[in-house]
């Protein structure tokens, strides 16, 4: 399971990611897990401007960048390049968006891609808004978060939607793998990324990255707030293999709060009556997927 | 070499085919569709080795040959009208990252109101991306001009993407007579593709970074200088072509009856076998009247123009498109193509043929009568006068 120095460096250090990026972070993990035999495709968006700012580049692999919503497209024509030619035996391609460009702006190309059955992997970094452009909601961003888009004030609540629920929508386009994953959890990303390189046509990973700058915490917080993430059942770890779902449970399960209180993005909710309210509705969500994936422990599920 | 008469679009596919793509995609959008119909029909009959990918917009099938021109394969789409307007942005990121991607343009309106029917607007909205542009007159110049477009696109001192653009219905949907080149011709014309950058994980490159306000400016100076280069390889070219097909083909503009014109009509594609019949017929009747033909429209071949419109008293420029609020895209580049000239020609601009509305030999020679008179600059040719029209004019 260690590391080999080779593929340590795939996503090279120097860039330019802020303090505590856990979508850095996220992207180094899936080259070491991916290794070098890789094109990367990539959409913009943070990863995108933090990590080739020319003449540097963080990439040690052969990586494409076009624009905000063709990633999986153009990473689709680099599978039929690679087919066509006879390379694609021995090169796996990636295609990587945040969940921006991947719910949102990039979601039909991402579809149409995974609908045709192209032989890739669609790697999202998800950190719940635009970031990129300064922390605006997108289609992932979840219930009552405060963003530019969706701030708090006597009218709001914050973000008044929940997080779109793509694996679910990706699961039922029938592809052979599904995953979600969190940065706080790296020998997981290693396993799901390397199984689903395994697998071959389309296979979609979901990790959760937070962003220190979007959601107003600590940097040194990065991997504690991710682990919350997980262990409230807000973010649940699973992976759908052929539709067949399997969930990563958890030792004991903790309540919203606990990951909520440290971020600022949800400040607003300690606050009054309201707020209480929406809280409810966080573990109502929280709880609706415990129920769903089967999250508790063996021993409270009894 | 076999002649064929044939439909517009299969001659077109039937010459995309002898280049060789191996990465096709596109979405359908009328009147493109026979073209992509056929090579589907080629690669599901074995004819074609290629990978034919059906896509859900034009903006990924031109995002899609964009990933597959930088791992290093020759590519092909096409499309029209709205698909040419939602590929927009990534048209100008092909040109930007000098992929070699070669479309076909199948000329038609743009909405409101919606119209499947031809004009040039949708090819002339996207003259600023950095793509070549050539337009044909007829069946075989189109078939003609992927074999150029795509040995210039290829070339290490142009690598940029090029359009090929045929009067959508007038042309696609007309059966010619053409001749179709064997494959050992087009292989000595078209050699395979060899890319200077690609995405190998033997040799890992990044394509399409950032890059900041000190460099930026430079990239773009590149790849207009690429561009304006071509204005001399094109001859170069069409004279290479001539040696292997045994015909013309290619070329920045071409004249039809210049000498000791005193008017001269210019105009791109179909229309130009109208302006032909009208120039012989007025030759006939003792006009000194010629006509123009630009064929290559990015780049602008200013002074090919100049030198082909120099002597004439009087230039008509025919616009199957209009930058609303200032004129005919092509008669723009004429007056600027000739500003400044001693005794150079008055040039009218005359919007023409918007939307599938035909100009015919009848209207042309209304329009030369009326260039008699009084100078028609900005007219629109054939504006009905029965429609209610104060509202909103």
């Amino acid at each position: 399971m260690a590391p080999t120095r080779d593929t340590d460096h795939l996503f090279a250090a120097g860039h330019s990611a802020c303090a505590g990026c856990g979508q850095s972070l996220g992207a180094r993990l899936v080259l070491r897990a991916a290794g070098r035999q890789v094109i990367a495709t990539d959409a913009t968006g943070c990863l995108e401007v933090f990590s080739t700012n020319y003449p540097n580049s963080a990439w040690e692999v052969p990586w494409l960048h076009s624009l905000f919503e063709n990633s999986a497209a153009i990473a689709a024509g680099v599978e039929a390049a690679l087919k066509i030619t006879g390379r694609l035996k021995d090169i796996r391609v990636i295609a990587q968006g945040g969940d921006g460009s991947t719910a949102d702006i990039g979601f039909g190309s991402l579809s149409g891609m995974l609908e045709r059955g192209h032989d890739i992997l669609y790697v999202c970094y998800d950190n719940e808004a635009y970031m990129n452009t300064g922390v605006q909601r997108s289609g992932l961003t979840p219930l009552a978060a405060s963003t530019t888009t969706s701030p708090p004030g006597l009218e709001s609540l914050g973000n008044p939607t929940r997080k779109k629920d793509l694996p679910a929508i990706f699961m039922a386009h029938g592809i052979p793998y599904v995953a979600t994953a969190s940065v706080a959890y790296p020998f997981d990303v290693d396993r799901k990324v390397k199984k689903a390189l395994s697998i071959r046509g389309p296979k979609y990973i979901q990790m959760h990255v937070p962003c220190p700058l979007g959601w107003r915490h600590d940097t040194d917080q990065t991997m504690s707030i991710a682990q919350l993430a997980v262990q409230t059942g807000l973010y649940p770890l699973f992976e759908a293999e052929d539709g067949k779902v399997t969930a990563r449970k958890l030792a004991k399960v903790l309540p919203v709060e606990d990951y909520l209180r440290p971020q600022g993005r949800f400040a607003h909710l300690f606050r009054g009556e309201a707020g209480k309210a929406e809280l409810a509705r966080i573990q109502a969500l929280a709880d609706e997927n415990i129920r769903k994936f089967g999250l508790a422990p063996a021993r409270a599920a009894s | 070499m076999t002649r064929k008469l044939i439909e517009g679009s299969r001659a077109v596919a039937e010459a995309v085919a002898l280049c060789r793509p191996q990465v096709i995609s596109a979405y359908p959008i009328t009147p493109q569709t026979h073209i992509v119909a056929e090579l589907a029909d080629m690669v599901a009959e074995g004819h074609l080795r290629a990978e034919f990918v059906n896509v859900e917009s034009e903006h990924s099938a031109a995002s899609l040959v964009l990933g597959a021109s930088a791992t290093g394969v020759r590519v092909y789409t096409a499309s029209t009208s709205q698909g040419i307007l939602l590929m927009n942005e990534v048209l100008y990121n092909i040109a930007g990252m000098r992929l070699p991607v070669v479309m076909t343009c199948a000329n038609r309106a743009i909405s409101a109101p919606i119209n499947i029917w031809n004009d040039q607007q949708d090819s002339i909205s996207v003259r600023d991306t950095g793509m070549m542009q050539f337009y044909a007159e007829n069946n075989q110049e189109a078939m003609d001009l992927h074999y150029f477009a795509y040995r210039l696109a290829e070339d290490h001192r142009v690598l940029l993407p090029a359009m090929v653009c045929m009067d959508g219905f007038i042309l696609t949907h007309a059966y010619e007579s053409v001749e179709v080149p064997t494959q050992a011709q087009v292989d000595v014309f078209l050699p395979p593709y060899q890319p200077l950058y690609v995405l190998d994980p033997a040799d890992p490159i990044t394509m399409g970074t950032l890059a900041e306000p000190d460099k930026y400016l430079e990239t773009r100076y590149m790849v207009n200088a690429a561009l304006e280069k071509t204005l001399d390889l094109i001859p170069t070219f069409a004279g290479e072509f001539a040696a292997v097909f045994g015909r013309r083909g290619g070329g920045l503009v071409e004249g039809y009856r210049l000498q000791d014109a005193e008017t001269v009509i210019v105009g791109m594609g179909s229309v130009m076998s109208t302006l032909r019949e009208t120039v012989a017929a007025a030759r006939e009747r003792g006009q000194r009247v010629g006509a123009l033909k630009v064929i290559t429209y990015r780049p602008f071949p200013k002074a090919a123009v100049a030198r082909a419109l120099g002597r004439a008293k009087r230039v008509l420029v025919l616009d199957k498109a209009i930058s609303m609020g200032s004129g005919g895209p092509l008669a723009t580049e004429v007056k600027a193509a000739l500003y400044g000239r001693r005794g150079a020609p008055r040039v009218a601009g005359l919007i023409a043929g918007l939307g599938g509305r035909e100009i015919t030999v009848e209207s042309l020679e209304r329009l030369l009568a009326l260039a008699e008179k009084e100078n028609p600059d900005g007219r629109f040719l054939d504006l009905r006068t029965d429609v209610e029209m104060e509202i909103y004019a």
